[in-house]
């Protein structure tokens, strides 16, 4: 497990993965995907109901989910009004941005040579990342770890409590996942710096 | 509509001594200090030195004042972060 690396001469980035991890960072990155465009910009309840249907630039409430509340969170403390507003004019351009960018990680896992249902489990994903794209993966890569880490419930500092839960409780297999994206990360952080 | 999401790109000086705002951005348990470092010079331009620096005021206080100036700017620069996943917040300076 090497992660991300930029070639000297070139400056492409670039990383080997197993066939499995491949696998599993497309499905994480679809279930982003997935995330982004469910619960999305529904209008205020408390409006007239033509208005409502004729509303369509973009929620003013805060998620319900604690995910999307995490990725779109509150621009203003103790302002509803204003916080109402920003959502409105940023939260449809940001969700269509992470949306893009973690459909950019399928892409490109896929072009270099995932197949749909792998089978051959020796094959190996060798991925090559120009600078941009690099940031696009980056950008996602966050965005998987803030779910991830919303979902269980991570904090500073928490990990004896992880280490102490077993192999096969499904939070402790979970949280392996945030560990070797947080992994990925730094890596790529460090190749593109 | 808000006159805080109007672009007006032509603010001078003045009206932003006048105006003070400030980004905050707020420590979280997820982001990678490598990362959150990588997020401010990328956006703000700033050398690695102060970028750190900024980092570990978030790290260790628990938040930081990353930019100031006009509300509409702040805007954008919290609208930025949120791109990056860093969570942000604006208000008016203190």
């Amino acid at each position: 497990m090497s992660g991300f690396v930029r070639h000297r001469r070139s400056k492409v980035i670039h990383a080997t993965f197993p066939v499995f991890e491949a696998d599993l960072l497309r499905s994480l990155a679809a279930q982003i995907v997935e995330l982004l465009h469910n619960e999305s910009a529904i209008p205020s309840a408390t409006k007239d109901p033509l208005e409502q249907m004729l509303d369509f630039s973009g929620p003013t409430t805060e998620p319900e989910d604690p995910v999307l509340l995490r990725l779109f969170p509150n621009a203003y403390q103790g302002d509803e009004e204003s916080a109402g507003e920003f959502r409105r004019f940023t939260e449809g351009a940001l969700r269509d941005g992470k949306s893009r960018a973690a459909a950019t990680i399928i892409d490109v896992l896929e072009e270099a040579g995932l197949p749909q249902e792998p089978t051959d489990e020796d094959l190996t994903i060798d991925v090559e990342l120009d600078q941009e794209t690099a940031l696009i993966w980056m950008r996602s890569f966050t965005d998987l770890r803030l779910a991830l880490g919303t979902r269980l419930g991570v904090e500073e500092g928490d990990d004896d409590y992880w280490d102490s839960l077993p192999d096969e409780d499904p939070r402790a297999q979970a949280h392996h996942i945030y560990e070797w994206l947080g992994f990925l990360q730094e890596t790529l952080v460090h190749a593109v710096s | 509509m808000d006159p805080g999401v109007e672009q007006d790109l032509s603010l001078d000086t003045t009206t932003r001594l006048d105006t003070p705002w400030v980004t905050i951005v707020w420590n979280d348990p997820v982001n990678l200090m490598s990362y959150v470092t990588f997020v401010f010079q990328k956006h703000f331009g700033y050398g690695k030195k102060k970028a750190e620096k900024l980092m570990h005021e978030v790290h260790e206080d628990g938040k930081s004042v990353v930019s100031t100036g006009t509300r509409e700017e702040m805007e954008r620069d919290v609208q930025a972060m949120h791109e990056y996943g860093l969570w942000a917040t604006l208000s008016k300076a203190e």
